[in-house]
């Protein structure tokens, strides 16, 4: 396997509050391989926009990363000085935000914004910035874009001020892109639209594209590989097509049951019980066991460590560790 | 613009001829102006004959018209103490006042937006609290108290500044008094510019402090930061713009109060101008003076005001709708 461009391993993610240490994220470990789309899904408060916030470098404080490390093409970025980390951020890690609505600043022309962030990392002038510009955002869609540059954000429609701020982030061409819910505050109707420009626009620049939203139809059609993410920790990583065909982690199984299908003709949606634990309250062992109905002891008692299975995938399961195959 | 410029402009002459009303009110019919205006011995034949004379036995709508348009013309009679035309004893007088408000206004904003976008930044620091005690400080004490407080220290005990009066004057072409020129009068300045404008600074600086807080939670600015731009650009260009935009409006008022409420500090520091012209009045029952009083200072707020909406148009480009509303 070719060195992956961005390695996370066991990172831990803690904020110290009046009431004690919580800890978000829990010894998370993900490879994203050159050009691959990883998509990383989970419920509200699993941890996944935290972890796209690590590894940016804009944690914002008091919440810390205490263990683990996160490497870009080998070297470690998660303990740089910010100047250094300045330099990464927008050059080699590109940001969308999920509301485009709120993501630009409404003082300024869509000109000026990219102008500055065009010429922050690369040594060009002024006019050849502008035109970089204005060809960026005809590759994002939009149209008569030498004229419209010049227009204030709100004289955009969402969509296309989504494609604004996918052009902002890609402007000077960074090898990965986090897009944080990239769709979720847009109309349905736009939404695949944006999807399929983002994955597009990124194959054409050879980014790697982490994709973090809770809609698996998303992942789908989009992603290479998935990791889900359940309290802060992996539950399930590997190739999205077997993933989704044949979730092997309960949670996994879960999520897949709760998407609406054409083709299966079912009366209600399955659903996982309960909810996920608040942070200070993660149950012993398994996160997942108090909502698990094939929970067994062990469970209850021991955490389950990441276990490789056959098709390049891992799973966070007790039911798939050899020892329990043996006994039980 | 035209039409919003004009719609404003139709306001502030609504809002003008209330105050000229009330003005008139004050003027016709607290006390008798006839007697204040003949002595003693006058017979009652006589008086009823200067009432005629003097038209104030016609309607009041008639009455009310024609002291518009003299008031249209700065025609507010006789001031009943000084045996002077109002305006004239009004116009020797502005410049003091106006020398002082601009002096202190503007040690205000750029004192008071500096330390709240320094006490924004660095929240913690040390001198974020000693800043934010005084400030404390600042807004709690009555003016008159600090102006006192700052004869005593100043005047008193170190004998540094001068406590009372303008010091000397110079006249110039066009009848302006200032005291811009001479090293005394510079000198005479700054203790009723810091007794004036204390308050007004740490208004100004605790607002911009919880705006600029504000703003650096907002998505753009966080963007902003995910695109690598420099501290310098994110705080300077992207935050401290969006947060002069409620500023702006405050600051003008604020310039409109520190003009109208001149007249404690010009009354602590014997201060000729405006301020304390009116304060005499008042005790003379001058009623002439005190309504061209009330009508000027109304005319300062609603010039200002006008001058801050168009300054916010300028800003925000979200008010600046075009015709046809915006485009898709």
């Amino acid at each position: 396997m070719t060195e992956p461009l961005l390695s996370v391993r066991d990172l831990v993610i803690e904020f110290p509050t009046r009431r004690g240490v919580l800890r978000a994220i829990d010894g998370v470990s993900f490879d994203i391989a050159p050009g691959e789309v990883l998509g990383m899904v989970g419920e509200s408060g699993a941890g996944k926009s935290l972890t796209g916030a690590a590894i940016i470098g804009l944690l914002e404080p008091p919440g810390r990363i205490v263990s683990g490390e996160i490497k870009l093409k080998g070297e470690r970025i998660d303990h740089l000085s910010p100047a250094a980390m300045r330099k990464i951020r927008g050059r080699r890690i590109g940001m969308v935000f999920q509301d485009p609505l709120t993501s630009l600043n409404p003082l300024y022309t869509v000109a000026k914004q990219l102008i500055e962030t065009i010429r922050t990392h690369m040594n060009v002038s002024d006019a050849e910035a502008r035109k970089r510009a204005v060809a960026l955002l005809d590759r994002v869609g939009i149209p008569a874009a030498d004229r419209r540059i010049d227009d204030y954000p709100h004289q955009f429609s969402g969509g296309m001020r989504q494609r604004v701020v996918i052009a902002l982030a890609l402007c000077a061409e960074p090898e990965l892109v986090i897009a944080d819910e990239p769709t979720t505050a847009l109309d349905v109707s736009v939404q695949s639209q944006i999807i399929d420009l983002l994955k597009e626009i990124c194959a054409e620049k050879g980014a790697s594209v982490m994709l973090i939203t809770h809609d698996m139809g998303v992942i789908a059609e989009t992603a290479d590989r998935v990791a889900v993410l359940y309290s802060g920790r992996i539950a399930e990583v590997g190739p999205v097509a077997s993933v989704i065909s044949e979730a092997e982690h309960p949670y996994t199984r879960g999520l897949m049951g709760s998407i609406p299908t054409l083709t299966h003709d079912s009366d209600r949606l399955v659903q996982i019980p309960g909810s996920m634990p608040r942070l200070n309250a993660i149950p012993p062992g398994c996160a997942f066991n108090p909502r698990c109905t094939q929970a067994f002891d062990r469970c209850r008692v021991e955490r389950p460590f990441p276990i490789d299975r056959p098709g390049d995938r891992r799973v966070a399961c007790w039911l798939y560790d050899e020892q329990e195959a043996t006994h039980g | 613009m035209l039409a919003y410029l004009i719609r404003r402009i139709v306001q502030s002459a609504i809002v003008m001829l209330v105050v000229a009303l009330v003005a008139f009110a004050l003027f016709r019919y607290v006390g008798d102006p006839i007697n204040a205006m003949v002595s003693q011995e006058t017979t009652l034949e006589d008086r009823a004959a200067l009432r005629d004379l003097l038209g104030l036995n016609d309607p009041f709508l008639v009455q009310f018209g024609r002291f518009i348009g003299n008031a249209v013309q700065g025609e507010f009679g006789m001031s009943y103490r000084l045996q002077q035309p109002v305006m004239e004893l009004i116009l020797q007088r502005l410049p003091a006042t106006l020398e002082l408000a601009l002096v202190s206004g503007l040690a205000a904003f750029v004192l008071g937006v500096s330390a709240g976008v320094y006490t924004a930044l660095n929240p913690r620091g040390g001198i974020s609290t000693g800043i934010m005690t005084v400030s404390l400080i600042g807004v709690s004490l009555p003016t008159f108290l600090i102006g006192v407080l700052l004869i005593w220290l100043f005047a008193v005990e170190l004998q540094w500044l001068p406590s009372f009066g303008r010091g000397e004057t110079v006249t110039l072409p066009g009848g302006w008094v200032t005291g811009f020129l001479t090293p005394t009068g510079r000198i005479s300045l700054i203790l009723p510019a810091i007794t004036l404008g204390l308050y007004q600074m740490t208004l100004i600086m605790r607002l911009v402090r919880a705006e600029m807080l504000e703003v650096l939670r907002t998505d753009y600015v966080k963007f902003a930061r995910a695109r690598g731009l420099s501290n310098r650009a994110v705080h300077f260009g992207h935050a401290l713009k969006n947060t002069l935009v409620p500023v702006i409006t405050i600051t003008g008022l604020q310039l409109g109060s520190i003009i109208a409420f001149a007249i404690i500090t010009e009354t602590v520091f014997q201060w000729p101008g405006v301020g304390a012209l009116f304060i005499n009045s008042v005790r003379a029952v001058d009623v002439p003076v005190m309504a061209a009083y009330l009508v000027l200072i109304a005319l300062i707020f609603v010039i200002i005001n006008l001058i801050v909406d168009l300054l916010y148009y300028a800003v925000d480009p979200r008010l600046r709708v075009e015709r046809g509303g915006a485009r898709h």
